[in-house]
């Protein structure tokens, strides 16, 4: 594939979604590519609806904004916030989401249920190829829940969704995370790459309690890594 | 990160003063010198813009150079010293960024720090790009200490937090610093700014002529139709560029866009008209895409008149680009499109693909919350319990705690810019004197503008009920710490400010402190400061740190059979407390153990996880 390739990251206000584009954008700068990212920093950070945009290319970046239509991939750590941001996703993209919800307050308060299943099976009704990621599952293996950012770009970089390795992306932890996180967030990235845990679209007949899901359980595709 | 860049190019270029408040979108600008320094720079928090542009003129006046940064309602705050400063001129270089925030996106207004510059008499610089910012910020040190005056420095969120590779430059020299030198000129009299004044009028033109050469100034192509732009809209006018070069979707064969001049300005103020009328002659129409105020726009229209140019500017004021918001690329597309009199292309997207299920709708709302945990959220309804048979007005503030207006708090009724809960909270008072009325406001806020208003209600006897929220730093920018928190950025340790000792030594008498997570206490603090409010203005202090300073608690669990009334979703809305098939459950990812919950249930059906297991083993 050429280098050209243009990242949404969606999540909530708290879910390590800066760091996880920081990772990307430093596997590009490694790779001797163009890259030019934008954060959602400030009052949405506290529980609201967080995006960050990476746009890699051999060729200067002229916006640091992806423009609807035109993400390859859209990387969810929440599946309604996946949702909410699939204008930027271009047909036959990738989506690699996150399955277990963060129910927004709106929702209690509004007598409404929240379902990740429901959010997760719109993503996969969209006319993209979904990856759906047990990332509770994924924390759990690595003993720590505040790698989730770090498992979901394995998860992305195993499904063949970034473009760099898992290499690569270990390269970038090492240049820009605190020495004695590193060796838990590379155990986190592999974990990811592997998708031990990922989930198939589909399986969601009997929907898991909201909080965790950990009920249907399948291994999805081989992963692929591109070059 | 843009902000960083802007740190790094500050040290870059010998800074040896920096200062400022902390305010998205610039919060990020100071710690990375402090992060960075090679030594030998003072960076401080400052308690508000105005202490802080004061501070870093000291130091320039001393030959300095000094930096200070804000956002862009900070400068209203730091105004006054302002604008006199830039009578009286600087000695060292000095910079004032001011983060601007199109959308806007964490901010009160979408005041236009351009406009403020043509105002304040001062250059201003306007970075596109991160990598923009760090070479012009050295411009601007070195413009300002070349003409002894105060330039400003505004970037857009989207350039402070967005992030691309920056080409540093070589260390820089030490650069000395000759001190404070005696002179008349330092004291500012009418005379003296009379005469600065025409010294200011002289120099602004003289700035624009080299404005006309800056290279982040640049006019390119040519034709009889003309684009302009500046900051961040320069990136979506390029992309829109390429998007209709490419014709994807419209049909247009590539490279169908018509022949045009482009002028980027990165420096608008002193106007670089040399460069601007180069860039006007000749061209029968001109599209300006630029963001907030039409700035560019306006010197446009005033140069095409003062030299009879027939040229039609078209921007903001002719309503094709749009007068507020954020620019995007696909809006500045359509509207080049528009211009060029092209079919703006089509990109389908994968939310254009219908859902086939009918079950399903878009995911619910998830605007920005109080934190699961944070103390504010008891603080709010222990005053709005206690006051529930009382008229009362709830003024709010600015930070975390003007989340409290959400349902199901709904405990800010109004809100204007710092500080000002206190002082309004007073204006309603004197209007309707038999209803109680509170003003929140947070630790840092009450240091940066709080304080003045307290002692005006006590001087007037406006006998309003004070509520400081004192959670022990400055949560909502990113936990930097003020005079309360007893450290500062430089890493010192400082003495604590004593909130509650400053408020009797005002002449507050009644002042009370007490933890806001122990519910019916913090409730009968209420009660007695609005008795006590009767007499004189009264002040409770909520005390309880930042969720983000402290580790969490226990979990939680609901018992379902016990579970009878939701009080707990409708009283206090919490993000840990969900609703799931009509049941009440507790995200134990999320809850951070403040057990509020649990002191509200009227059915005792909130437990600690493993209590019984606890008690089993005790027994």
């Amino acid at each position: 594939m050429s280098g050209n390739m243009n990242l949404i990251i969606a999540g909530v206000g708290g879910q390590g979604i800066v760091l996880a584009a920081k990772l990307v954008a430093r596997a590009a700068m490694n790779a001797g590519l163009r890259v030019r990212t934008s954060e959602t920093i400030g009052m949405a950070q506290r529980g609201g609806s967080v995006v960050s945009h990476v746009r890699v290319a051999e060729s200067p970046i002229a916006s640091p904004l992806v423009s609807p239509g035109r993400a390859d991939a859209l990387l969810g750590f929440e599946p309604g916030e996946a949702v909410r941001c699939l204008s930027f996703l271009r047909p036959g993209g990738v989506i690699v989401a996150n399955a277990h919800p963060v129910a927004p307050v709106s929702a209690a308060l509004n007598q409404q249920s929240y379902h990740g299943a429901d959010m997760l099976t719109r993503l996969g009704q969209c006319g993209a190829r979904l990856v759906v990621v047990d990332g509770d599952a994924l924390c759990a293996e690595v003993g720590s829940t505040q790698v989730l950012n770090v498992a979901l770009i394995g998860a992305a970089a195993g499904a063949g969704a970034l473009g760099f390795t898992v290499e690569q992306l270990e390269d970038a932890i090492r240049a820009s995370v605190r020495e004695k996180f590193i060796a838990l967030n590379i155990r986190a990235l592999h974990a990811g790459a592997c998708q031990p845990h990922a989930l198939a679209p589909g399986l969601f007949a009997n929907r898991p309690q909201a909080g965790s899901i950990r009920t249907t359980l399948a291994r999805s595709t081989q992963p692929q890594v591109s070059p | 990160m843009g902000n960083e860049a802007i740190g790094l190019g500050a040290i870059a270029a010998g800074v040896g003063v920096v200062t400022g408040y902390p305010g998205t979108p610039s919060s990020e600008i100071l710690p990375t010198v402090s992060k960075r320094s090679p030594g030998g720079i003072h960076v401080e928090w400052s308690v508000n813009e105005k202490v802080a542009l004061e501070v870093a003129a000291g130091a320039a006046m001393a030959g300095a150079r000094s930096l200070v940064t804000m956002k862009q309602v900070g400068l209203n705050v730091a105004a006054d010293p302002l604008m006199s400063l830039a009578y009286l001129g600087v000695k060292g270089g000095m910079v004032v960024v001011v983060a601007d925030d199109p959308g806007p996106i964490s901010s009160q207004t979408e005041q236009d720090t351009r406009t403020f510059s043509l105002f304040a008499k001062l250059p201003v610089f306007d970075p596109a790009t991160p990598e923009e910012a760090y070479e012009m910020i050295i411009d601007a040190f070195e413009l300002s200490e070349r003409h002894g005056t105060p330039v400003l420095f505004r970037p857009t969120t989207r350039v402070c937090h967005g992030n691309a590779p920056v080409m540093l430059r070589e260390e820089v020299a030490e650069r000395p610093v000759p001190g404070f030198v005696k002179d008349p000129k330092w004291v500012i009299f009418p005379r003296l700014s009379y005469q600065n004044h025409l010294r200011l009028e002289a120099l602004l033109p003289r700035i624009g002529e080299e404005f006309s050469a800056y290279r982040f100034n640049t006019l390119s192509g040519t034709g009889r139709l003309g684009l302009v732009t500046q900051g961040i809209s320069a990136g979506y006018l390029g992309e829109a560029l390429a998007i209709l070069a490419e014709g994807a979707g419209g049909g247009h064969a590539a490279g169908s866009i018509p022949e045009h001049k482009l002028l980027r300005l990165g420096a608008p103020h002193p106007f670089p008209k040399r460069l601007a009328l180069e860039f006007l002659t000749g061209l029968d129409r001109v599209l300006v895409v630029e963001e907030l105020d039409p700035f560019i726009e306006r010197e446009l229209q005033r140069l095409a008149g003062e030299h009879h140019l027939p040229v039609t500017v078209l921007g903001k004021g002719s309503g094709h680009v749009q007068v507020a918001g954020e620019n995007s690329v696909a809006a500045v597309t359509g509207v080049v499109a528009d211009f060029f009199g092209l079919e703006p292309p089509l990109t389908p997207t994968c939310a254009d693909v219908p859902a086939p299920d009918p079950v399903l709708i878009e995911p619910p709302p998830r605007p920005p919350v109080l934190c699961a945990g944070c103390s504010h959220r008891s603080s709010f309804l222990a005053v709005k319990l206690a006051m529930r048979r009382r008229k009362a007005v709830f003024g709010g503030d600015i930070g975390c705690y003007t989340l409290g207006n959400a349902k199901p708090l709904d405990m800010v009724d109004t809100c204007l810019c710092m500080g000002a809960g206190i002082t309004i909270a007073q204006g309603l008072h004197v209007v309707e004197p038999d209803k109680v009325h509170f003003a929140f406001i947070g630790d840092s806020t009450f240091f940066h503008t709080g304080i003045p208003g307290v002692i005006n209600a006590v001087y007037n006897q406006t006998n309003i009920v004070l509520v400081v929220l004192d959670n022990s730093t400055t949560a909502m920018t990113g936990l930097q710490p003020h005079p309360g928190t007893g450290d500062t950025l430089m890493g010192d340790i400082s003495p604590k400010i004593d909130i509650a000792g400053l408020l009797r030594a005002i002449g507050v008498k009644h002042v009370e402190a007490c933890d806001p997570l122990q519910f019916e206490v913090a409730k009968a603090a209420v009660n007695r400061a609005v008795d006590a409010a009767a007499t004189g203005v009264a002040a409770i202090i909520f005390e309880s740190p930042c969720i983000h300073l402290i580790p969490s608690g226990p979990s939680y669990v609901i018992e379902d059979e016990a579970c009878k009334c939701k009080l707990c979703i409708t009283r206090l809305g919490c993000p840990a407390i969900l609703l799931d098939d009509g049941k009440v459950v507790i995200d134990n990812d999320l809850c951070y153990g403040c057990d509020v919950c649990l002191q509200l249930c009227p059915f005792d059906a909130i437990k600690i996880v493993g209590a019984d297991a606890q008690a089993e083993v005790t027994a």
